[in-house]
């Protein structure tokens, strides 16, 4: 240090603390940023099933949220939470490892926690941990990823993968007003998981009902990389396209990118998912996108409410059924420029 | 040098300046200083949540797929070797033994047949590995990272990117029970950690995995077949894939593709802040052992304390560093 001037080393510090808060003001700007939209996806009921009850203490745990909706669905069962001050959320880190997302039920189960509402990375490896714990008397909600035992869990919440692309594909079938010969092609998600092949026979048996079907199939991996990898491909491979149908709108940006780099805009492209850019874009209507077929993100916020349900022995105050159901499949709708408003404040960020 | 003409000494080490005993115990007193650490910060944020026999088990459940192969990365480690391989190797034995077939098997013969097969598969892949690295003379790092990439691929081939779901009740029983409070899959864990700090410690086998860590030219002089040894190395490693891969089914009750992902990283981590050297010739199994507890009860006590996972890995990450400093200052220490 001795070598260094005396005036220079105060340049030094000044140009260390300059960058020192550049950064930390960089990461604080970034923090703040987009915490505010998710809470007003997520509401209270408006009925009496809100009154304050005895304390529900719900352990949460979710895979990691390396894509924009499940980040989503972590922030919404948040969300979800801090608005009752009955309902002491403990959220465990999001993981992939299904070693460690036992772990982490088993911490719940030693915790002796009242519920657990759990979206687990792989449905199958989880459901014994998650017998285990409802054996132990804690009220398991099972959310998106099913458990392969009816005994894991109390209630599950599922999204309409099959849904899905029957909306999509019934979209496509009132656009093309019975005209046959449209091109429609179709960017899948991972090509292996039962919920990419659900979504694209949804879409397949909703576009044979009016005489339509899939010219064009690729499949991506739900990552903008993949995506614009696909879409590039399959704007090389179909010349003129009519409808294209993506699976997810997370990879849709990199499909976005690749149909603006291929300066293409003949044609009308549906999403999948729900995020509010693509919400976005599709109010503006200054792009290809003209809807997109939601699949909630705030399935776990859901899971979190019927939680503090079960646990406080209260019941769906809009059903004359006294306890809550076993199994709550959400709806898939389709939304365009003319609903857009209604749903994208639920909408979330990717 | 002295250590490979002179196969009496217990542990030799090429570094033969260091006197053995209190290196060993000032090796490891960084890792147990940071373990208390931890235990404490464990303690005071979540009291008895934290100090309960339940966590505890919970804590070594969680440590027994990555400590099991970390007995075994030790010897690869020590030996001059690494193996990026581990993740994926878990994962096709995982797959291979929880295959219709396997599992019809498995209700003939009974379910050791699944415990065999998982076991067989790493062991052969894990041999691959050795061959590769030591007859092939193909850099350990790339040998494995080839086989890193074809494992999990034929991994996803067979089990077609499904999961596959473990039927057999003999085998979720036996692995699943709990003789005096203590889980089958801990009690595994620890005859593998004490087979491993025998082998290692206490016969020509481990001597030898020292002499070549630490110098093979010296070690083929000394007249130890340094190929062939290598090539057992990463068999044994291979082995301890496989039974971690039955730790895995047991946990999960399934065989997935997916298992075992980039936990490599993990069990490579906890061997280097353990004490083994990435340049062979010095690793000690009581350290493995502490780097993979500490690394699981971290995980625990962030768990408790309802912490983020970003802000876990700037743990782990400084965790890591603090470790090794500590490690290195009391090792420099001149006596």
């Amino acid at each position: 240090m001795s070598r260094f001037h005396p005036r220079r080393r105060r340049a030094f510090a000044m140009a260390g603390a300059f960058a020192a808060a550049t950064l930390v003001l960089g990461a604080c700007t970034n923090g703040s940023d987009g915490g505010d939209d998710t809470s007003a996806a997520v509401g209270k009921s408006n009925t009496d099933n809100d009154k304050s009850g005895d304390t529900v203490t719900i352990g949460f745990s979710a895979p990691a949220a390396d894509h924009g909706w499940m980040g989503a669905i972590t922030k919404a069962a948040v969300a979800q939470a801090d608005q009752y001050d009955d309902v002491e959320l403990k959220v465990a880190e999001g993981t992939n490892d299904v070693n460690l997302q036992i772990s982490q039920v088993e911490t719940f189960i030693n915790d002796k926690v009242d519920a657990i509402v759990l979206l687990p990375f792989d449905g199958a490896a989880m459901t014994s941990v998650a017998r285990k714990a409802m054996d132990a008397g804690i009220i398991v909600v099972n959310v998106d990823r099913e458990f392969d035992s009816p005994f894991a869990a109390r209630t599950t919440v599922l999204g309409d993968n099959y849904g899905m692309g029957v909306s999509a594909g019934t979209f496509v079938c009132e656009d093309a007003a019975g005209a046959t010969d449209k091109i429609v092609t179709e960017i899948a998600g991972i090509d292996s998981l039962p919920l990419t092949q659900d979504r694209s026979r949804g879409f397949k048996d909703a576009l044979k009902s009016c005489g339509l079907k899939v010219s064009n199939r690729v499949a991506a991996e739900f990552t903008v990389e993949s995506g614009e990898k696909a879409a590039a491909n399959l704007l090389q491979a179909a010349p003129k396209i009519d409808y294209l149908w993506n699976h997810d709108d997370d990879q849709g940006v990199g499909v976005l990118a690749a149909i603006n780099n291929a300066d293409r805009d003949e044609f009308t492209m549906i999403g999948g998912a729900g995020s509010a850019d693509v919400m976005e874009s599709i109010r503006a209507g200054d792009s290809v996108l003209k809807a997109t077929v939601v699949y909630p993100s705030t399935q776990a916020a859901d899971g979190v409410k019927l939680a503090r349900l079960l646990v406080q022995d209260k019941a769906m105050s809009d059903l004359a059924e006294i306890e809550v159901p076993r199994q709550l499949k959400l709806s898939a709708p389709v939304v365009t420029a003319e609903n857009v408003d209604q749903y994208l404040p639920s909408a979330f960020r990717s | 040098m002295t250590s490979v003409q002179d196969p009496s000494l217990t542990v030799p080490t090429p570094r033969a300046r260091e006197p053995r005993g209190s290196v060993g115990l000032a090796r490891n007193l960084g890792l147990v200083i940071a373990l208390v650490i931890l235990c404490v910060v464990g303690v005071v944020t979540a009291g008895d949540r934290f100090a309960s026999t339940d966590n505890l088990i919970t804590i070594l459940r969680l440590a027994t797929v990555t400590g099991i192969i970390a007995v075994g990365m030790t010897f690869v480690i020590t030996g001059g070797g690494i193996d990026l391989s581990v993740g994926a190797l878990v994962a096709l034995s995982s797959v291979w033994a929880t295959t219709t077939g396997t599992q019809a098997m498995a209700d003939d013969i009974g379910w050791v047949a699944m415990v065999f097969s998982a076991v067989l598969v790493g062991t052969v892949c894990g041999a691959i590995n050795g061959l590769l690295v030591a007859y092939g003379r193909v850099v350990p790092f790339i040998a494995t990272l080839a086989m890193l990439a074809s494992a999990r691929g034929l991994a996803e081939v067979i089990a077609d990117r499904k999961t596959q779901i473990i039927r057999n009740q003999g085998f979720t029983d036996f692995f699943g029970a709990e003789p005096l409070g203590i889980p089958v899959i801990v009690i595994i864990f620890a005859l593998v950690t004490m087979a491993g700090w025998f082998l290692l410690n206490r016969t020509t086998f481990g001597r030898r995995t020292f002499a070549v860590g630490g110098n093979p030219e010296a070690a083929r002089l000394a007249g130890i077949k340094v190929q062939r040894h290598t090539a057992y190395l990463y068999t044994l490693l291979g082995t301890t894939c496989g039974i971690a891969a039955v730790m895995l089914m047991s946990r999960t009750t399934t065989g997935s593709s997916t298992h075992g992902t980039q936990l490599e990283l993990d069990v490579i981590a906890a061997v280097v802040i353990g004490g083994t050297l990435l340049s062979g010739g010095r690793g000690t199994i009581v350290g493995t052992l502490l780097g993979v507890l500490i690394f699981m009860t971290l995980t625990n006590v962030f768990t408790l304390n309802n912490l983020s996972t970003s802000t876990q890995n700037v743990a782990k990450g400084v965790i890591i560093v603090i470790a090794v400093l500590l490690q290195q200052r009391i090792a420099n220490r001149k006596p």
